[in-house]
This record gives C-alpha cells, structure tokens and sequence, in this order.
C-alpha cells in the first residue's frame, strides 16, 4: 500500500516535470532561453544590420559625415530612430494615441489608435496558415515548397463555393467555402505526396511544378469559366456572396477578422494532433526516422499522403481567408508570395505550431509597419524584405549567431533540428 | 632495455568527464600490451592523444626516452606510431598500391606517380612479414581481413615501430583472427611493438604478452595474461563480481512456434540473398544463426519481421501463415524484435525515453484511447520499465539519443520483452556494448526462454551464440548449411562452418538432427 503510494507520487512528479519542461527549477529557465535564443538574436542582429543598410543608404548621414564625424553619426542615428520608430507606430501604434485616445473615450478614436495592431494581425493571419503548412510538412520529413500552388487551389475551391452557393445562411456558408478551401489545398497537396509514395519522385519537384500548373489554372479559370461577367476580360473572379464572407469585427477601414482567432484556433488544433494523437506520432516518428517508424509498424505511405495532405490544407486556408476575409475575390495576384514565406516562418517557428504563430506575428507586424516606415521617412519598403531574409539567413544558419554571440553549440543538436528526407536522405 | 614508448601521467578532461586521469603506461620493443577496458573506459581517448587527435591536458610522451608532441596524425607516423582504425580509412575504388601511397606518393619524370616502386616495396614488406596481398588487387574485391592486411602494409610502408590496433577483431571470422594473430606474432619477433585494443577478453589471453586495464580513464591494474583468468579481468574491468557464463539448464523444447520454409529473398539488385532457408524455434529453446556478418542473416530477420519481402517459401507462426505480413500484424501475433542497427532501427534518437518505450504499442489501450494518446500512461509505464530494466537515464523525459549504448539498448529489451510475447527475435543484441550490459542482456534473453518463449538469436559473435543457444545454425552465403545441437560442436568445427567449410561428420549430424527435429 505504502510502496503504491510512492509510486504515485513518482508519477505525479514525473508529470509535473513533463508540464514544466525539466526537473530541476533552474533547467525550465534554461530550456525556454534554449529554444528562443537563436530566433532572438537572429531578430536583433536581423535590426542591426538592418539599422546599418538605412544609415548606409541614407544620402543626408553622408551629407552629416561630411560636415563632421559625430554630426554625422547623430544624424544616422536620428535616420536610423526615425525608420524604425515609423515601424514600430505603424505596426504597433503609438502608446501616445493609445492613451489620448482612451482618455478620450471616443470608440472611433480607440479603434484607430489600435488600428496598426490591428492590422498586423491581419497582415499575420494568412502567414499562420502557410506557416502550419510548411512546418507540418516538415515534422513529417516532407519538404512541401508547393504551400504556394495549394494556396492558390484553395482560394479557387473556396471563391468557387463562395459565389456560386446563394441564399445560405452565413453560418453555413462561411464554413462550407472554407472548408472547401482546405479540401482544395488538401487535394492538391496529396498528389505530390501520392507521387512520391508510388513512383518514389521527390516531393520537392513535383511541388514546384504542382506551383507552376496551379498558377496557369488559375489564369485560365480566371479568363474562363470563373471570369466575372461584364469585366471585358479582367482575370477577375465574381464576389462572394456575403454568406460566405469571414466577418470583420469593426467598420471600415479597420479590416480586423475573424479569420484570426480561426488561425490560433488550427494552429491549436495542428499541435494538439501533432504531439497528443497517435496520427502525429506516427507523423513525427516518420519525420525523424523513417526506418524505426517502419520498424514500429507504421505505414510510411499511409503518412507521407496524410501529411502533405493536411499541409496541403492548411495552406488552403491560407488561401481561403484571404478571399473570404480580405479580397472577396479571386485574382491573380492573390498572393504576396505567402507560400515562400511559409517555409522561412517553419523554420523561425522551429516547426512547432506556437513558434510558427509568433514567427507569422513578427512578420505581419513587419510588412505592416514597413508601409509606414516608406511614408514617413521614404524608406524603401524592401528595407524590410533585407531584414526578413537576414533574420531567416541567421536562423537558417545558427553557426552565424553562435559565433557573433559566443554561444556553446548545444549537446543535443537533434532536438532542433528537423531532418528532411528529401535531402540526400534517400526516400 | 629502455622502452620504446612512454605516457606519464596524461590527463584529458572533457566537458564533465575526466576521460583521462593521469594514465602511465610503457611499452618494450617487440612486445604486444593488451589495453583492456569497457567502452567509454578511455582507452580510445588515450590512443587518439597518441596518434595527436587530441591534446592532453597534462602528461608527456616519450619515444625512445625522447620527450615529443603529438598535434597531428603526420606528427604520430614521423614519430612512428600508426593506428589501424577499427573501420578502414581505404579507397575501395583504388588497387591496394594506391591506397599505400596515398598521402605519400613517390613521382618519377617530375609529377608522374612511381606505382612500380610501391608495389615493389609492397612486395617486400607482404614477404617479410607474412602479408599475402595483390598490390594489383582493388581493395573493394578483397575480403575484410585482407583489407585489414592493406592497412597494416600502409603503416608498415611509413616505417611503423608502434602500431595500435583498434578493436581489430571485430569485424573478423575466428580464422581471419587467428590470421592476424599470427601476422602480429611475426611483426612482434620482428622488432614492431603493438598496442591492442579491446574488451574481448579471450583474445587478450591469446595474444598480449602484457594486460593493463583501464576503468573510467584511470589504470585500475596490470596482469600476465600467462596468470590471469577472465573472471578476474573482467572483474577488473567492470569494477565488480562479474558472472560470464550464463546459467541455463537444459530444457525440453515446446512445440513449434516459428517455422520457415524454403524462404527466397531477393536484394534491391535482385540477387539472390536468402536462399532456400529453412529453419524452426520451439517454444522454451534458443536457436542461434551463426556466421559472419553479411551472409544473409539480415536479410532473414528482415523477411520474419516483416520489414522485407520474400519471393518464395512460407513462413508460420503457431501454425498461422505469416509470410510477407506487415510489421505490425507480426508484431501482434506476439512477436519481438530486436533489431540489428538499434539507432536506425530500434529508436527514435531525439524523442523521448517514455515514447520510445511503446514505439510498438502506443496505439493500444492504455497508451492510447481512439487517436488521442495517453501521455500519463504512457510516462507511467516508463517509469515502472526505467525502474524493472535497470535503464540508466536522467528521466523518462531524456531523449534516447543522450544515453550510452548499452541503456539504448536497454531501451529496446525493456520494451520488446515487457510485452507477452511467444517469439523472440534477437539480432545482435550485444553489439558494440560493454560486459557489464552484456551479461544482464544474456540473463533476460535467457529468462526469457525459460518463460517458455521461442528465441531465435543472430549474431557474429561466436562466444554468444555457444553460450545461449540450445540448437546452431549457420548460414553461409545466403543458405544454411548446417544445424546442429548446442552441446554437440565444437568452436573449431562452427568456425570452420562460418568458412563456408562443412567437414563431413558435421553434414551428417546436420542432417540428422534435422530429421529428429522434423519428427517433434
């Protein structure tokens, strides 16, 4: 009896530590700091040379230089607090209007002064989405580089569903044309998979041409069958019926939507399958190990077509929200290069679904903030573009930062690192 | 006489392991000193210091009374000291000539190279030294222990005095063993000094002239190998009592539990690798594949576990077809398996202990209800597993990756065998681990088998497979070649059986202990 409740307790600690993340209360700090370290400083050292390329490229610091030396640098450094201060209130706000405002107790006055926020929430929904795509894909071993085609398939499937459905009511309608967003993505994103599994083609290939026929069916959809009647011609889909529209939760021009909380609601759900189902242990055990998972009885087939498929799906929803939430039609030009980003947003986000969340954050608030940025200090908005590909290149490449940062490589490189069997790691 | 190598006092410290603690040794001219120890003993540390992959943090080497420093490799062959590495640094592309010269080419007309002159010296050295070698032949058509001979010619070519031999046998039949044994006597009588490497005691009683052991990087002893016995080296070795004979009575077999008939497996280049191989496992009896490494006993524990498909034959578990079945379905009728390669086969190295641990059944109720796991169960059983194995690991959160080698495996026993299983299949269970391991594995395999279990058990191991088995079969090139009691061979005859060799007396027995088994 007494030995039971030994062992109990045992247990009870052993789920304590499982919760907190290590055994002893030092290891939990430790292990946090492990994980976001590199992310860290691969941001701060991404603003400084970012800092740097603003100064650089700034005709009044050498104008300053040339009167002096410390002229010169007050001036970058003026150059330098005025840009990213434009981006920190264009993406933020700025606590100023937040505290004027709320003093005021105006609601139009709230709602604008937090409109920065906002809108880089908005910004960062459909990088969510993609980002799940790609990081799902990659804890599967899959490399999907084709999240951009399947968000585009999605947005077909979901424009299609959204205009040619009528008289629905909207809480059946949204969902419907949504869904049938993931199920395009889903469908186009299994076929590689499928691919790969039948023939053994590399997953990376197909996808990128899976990309190239994606865009040419929607040109030819867009000038086609799906065209909007009376456009002469414009590669325009019809609107979609308001059913089908995600809400926005304030007046115009504020564009806050509900497709946001649905995005934290997927990447909750993608965790949850990923770590406390038996699908996404045999999702990562294939990821990391595909000969132990065959071992173990799994069906390394069944699982790569599952895993594109969900990936497929999410960036579906990528493509979905976007039409349902922001554009209400399909056009082109749809995508600012989401399904590219999604695979720098995987690996900021160390593949884990709360990572990928922030990671989408960080750069919803950096391409909001750098609209901002180019208005008040005509600062190029591709500033912001150099910013995020160092960030990437730095995180891409730890080495870098360990070495700027004098940091210990860590004993067990495994953890972080997520094998991709596409490369050179045979089939 | 002075000896011709001296280390006093090196100490190599490693992030929270002292791997090296002030070790003292010195080796005479001609004289062959076994270096015994575990793995993870500092044996390995100690060699790389001498051949200047690391740099001690205290101590100094003498060469001939001479104080030098080692920082590379090309400062160890100018010093005279050579390793032949336990895997080979060869070319398998280039003739044996190339692979000598590499690294030190001989040019004749400004940048030609001189082939000639190598071979020539080749020649020479294979002549006094009792080396048979082709210095024509390409290194990837020789057989392992004549790549093995190409190694030693490379140091011998650079004017080795001090070789180091690094766990040379492991990779060798008991003959080609023996072989190099007799090629170490003749560099020995010839003035060469060796050091050897290993935590194979026997061979060390065969060979070694002189036995320092080591134990978590300290000297813990010497010993005459003239005197010494093995229960008291491995004593020395593993720091207590350790038992190397595995207690196991004589048990009448049950029925049958695995039958195989006639099986055919083909490789990817559809080569025949498996081919007609028949064999069966009782219930309560050890069946032991004997052979060396690469005669197709991979294949056959890939074919019965589901993990590789047969052309042709049958096999039957209890009566119930179960050829070319998956994995899981194998594994349900209540079968285990321990895979050859733990870390690519039997684990999953960055996660965690407690997943590990039900990697084949965490599915299943408890672990599991529909899709959603059950994570406290499945902690609950890898605390109770940690605690009944004996698995040495921080937590059961640890990743498995971090432990050593023999609580990986562990690792694997504790799961495959916690299971109700009427079959086990074995492959290798032992490689690569420490005596200490070893002896606990052969006790659960054994206990296992006195459950009632059937127990087919692969290994190249010779000493492993006589003391486990209750009947041995060997395969030799793809085919079994003969099946015999236990009790009733002897080790020359099975090593010769591993050759290929089937002595006439033996094919008899074989043939009928064979029938006596049918008849069951």
């Amino acid at each position: 009896m007494k030995k039971n409740n030994k062992e109990k307790q045992d247990i009870g600690k052993v789920l304590i530590q499982e919760l907190t993340g290590g055994d002893p209360q030092n290891r939990k700090k430790r292990s946090f700091w492990k994980v976001i370290e590199i992310p860290a400083l691969a941001i701060l050292t991404g603003l400084i040379f970012g800092a740097i390329m603003i100064a650089s490229t700034s005709l009044t610091v050498y104008a300053a230089f040339s009167e002096g030396f410390f002229k010169g640098l007050g001036q970058a450094f003026k150059e330098i607090g005025t840009a990213y201060w434009a981006l920190f209130a264009g993406s933020i706000g700025d606590p100023s209007a937040w505290v004027a405002a709320l003093k005021s107790g105006d609601p139009v006055a709230i709602r604008t002064a937090f409109n920065p926020f906002l809108e880089s929430l908005v910004r960062a929904t459909p990088y969510i989405f993609a980002g799940l795509a790609c990081a799902l894909g990659f804890r599967a071993g899959l490399f999907n580089i084709g999240v951009e085609g399947q968000l585009f398939m999605g947005a077909l499937a979901a424009t299609f569903v959204g205009y040619s459905l009528h008289g629905l009511p909207a809480y059946i309608h949204m969902p419907l044309a949504f869904l049938a967003g993931a199920l395009g993505g889903a469908i186009w994103g299994s076929i590689p998979g499928i691919l790969k599994v039948t023939t053994g083609g590399n997953e990376v290939i197909n996808c990128i041409m899976m990309n190239y026929i994606a865009y040419r069916i929607t040109t030819w959809l867009l000038t086609g069958p799906m065209t909007r009647p009376g456009t002469g011609g414009m590669p325009l889909s019809p609107l979609v019926e308001k059913s089908a529209e995600i809400p926005q939760f304030f007046q115009s021009p504020i564009r806050f939507h509900l497709g946001f909380f649905m995005a934290l609601a997927v990447a909750f759900l993608v965790w949850w399958l990923l770590f406390k189902t038996t699908w996404g242990f045999d999702l990562r055990t294939v990821g990391i190990n595909t000969r132990a998972a065959k071992y173990a009885g799994m069906s390394i087939a069944k699982t790569t077509i599952l895993g594109m498929a969900a990936s497929g799906a999410l960036a579906g929803m990528a493509g979905a929200n976007e039409i349902l939430a922001i554009n209400h039609t399909m056009a082109i030009g749809l995508s600012s290069g989401y399904g590219f980003d999604s695979i720098a947003l995987a690996l900021l986000g160390n593949s884990h679904p709360l990572g990928v969340v922030f990671a989408a954050l960080l750069f919803g608030v950096l391409k909001n903030g750098a609209t901002k940025m180019m208005v008040v200090s005509a600062i190029p908005i591709d500033i912001v573009t150099i910013i995020q590909a160092l960030i990437i290149m730095f995180i891409a490449a730890p080495a870098i930062i360990r070495s700027i940062y004098r940091l210990r490589k860590p004993k067990d490189e495994t953890v972080t690192t997520v094998k991709l069997s596409s490369w050179g790691g045979g089939k | 006489m002075a000896p011709i190598l001296q280390l006093r006092g090196i100490t190599k410290k490693f992030p929270g392991v002292l791997a090296n603690d002030h070790i003292d040794l010195s080796l005479k001219k001609g004289e062959i000193l076994a270096l015994l120890g575990e793995n993870g003993a500092g044996k390995t540390t100690l060699m790389n210091i001498l051949y200047g992959l690391y740099q001690p943090d205290e101590g100094e080497i003498l060469v001939n009374d001479k104080r030098i420093s080692i920082t590379s490799p090309t400062d160890a062959i100018n010093a005279g000291i050579g390793m032949v590495h336990q895997h080979f640094m060869l070319i398998p592309v280039f003739t044996v000539t190339e692979n000598v010269m590499l690294g030190s080419e001989p040019v004749k007309f400004g940048d030609f190279l001189d082939r000639t002159k190598t071979s020539q010296k080749i020649h020479e050295i294979s002549k006094q030294y009792k080396l048979e070698v082709d210095p024509d032949d390409y290194v990837k058509d020789l057989p392992v222990g004549v790549q093995q001979r190409v190694e030693i010619i490379k140091l011998l070519y650079r004017n080795a005095e001090i070789l180091i031999f690094d766990e040379p046998t492991a990779v060798l039949t008991p003959q080609e063993a023996d072989e190099l044994f007799a090629i170490m006597r003749s560099l020995t009588k010839q003035g060469k000094s060796i050091i050897f490497i290993t935590h194979k005691l026997r061979e060390v009683l065969e060979i070694s002239d002189r036995i320092m052991v080591i134990r978590r990087g300290a000297v813990v002893g010497e010993a005459d190998p003239k005197k010494a016995d093995r229960n008291k080296l491995a004593e020395m070795m593993v720091g207590r009592e350790v038992n190397l004979v595995v207690e196991k009575e004589s048990k009448k077999p049950g029925a049958h539990v695995l039958e195989v008939k006639d099986l055919v497996v083909t490789d990817t280049f559809n080569q025949v690798v498996l081919d007609h191989v028949s064999l069966d496992v009782h219930a309560g009896q050890v069946l032991g594949i004997a052979g060396v490494q690469g005669n197709g006993q991979t294949e056959l524990v890939e074919a019965l576990t589901g993990l590789r498909k047969s052309i042709s034959g049958s096999v039957t578990f209890e009566g119930k077809d179960i050829s070319n079945a998956s994995p899981r379905a194998i594994t349900e009728i209540g079968s285990a398996h321990v895979p050859e390669d733990r870390q690519a086969d039997g684990l999953v190295l960055p996660s965690p202990v407690s997943e590990n641990l039900v990697l084949c059944t965490y599915y299943k109720e408890p672990y599991s209800h529909g899709i959603v796991m059950h994570h406290d169960e499945i902690l609950k059983n890898s605390v109770q597993l940690i605690k009944d194995f004996d698995i040495r690991t921080p937590g059961p959160l640890t990743s498995v990756g971090s432990l050593s080698g023999g609580n990986q495996q562990k690792v694997i026993i504790a799961r495959e065998l916690s299971r109700p299983i009427k079959l086990l299949i074995a492959s290798q269970p032992t490689r690569g681990l420490d005596v200490g391991s070893i002896e606990y594995i052969h006790k659960r395999i054994i206990q296992k088998r006195d459950e009632g279990c059937a127990v087919l058990l692969v290994s190249p191991e010779l000493d492993e497979i006589i003391e486990l088995s209750d009947r041995i079969a060997v395969m030799f090139r793809g085919k079994i070649i003969a099946t015999v009691n236990a009790d009733d061979i002897s080790k020359e005859t099975l090593g010769l059986l591993m050759a290929g060799i089937v002595p006439d007396k033996i094919e008899k027995k074989a043939k009928t202990s064979k029938v006596v088994e049918t008849t069951f």
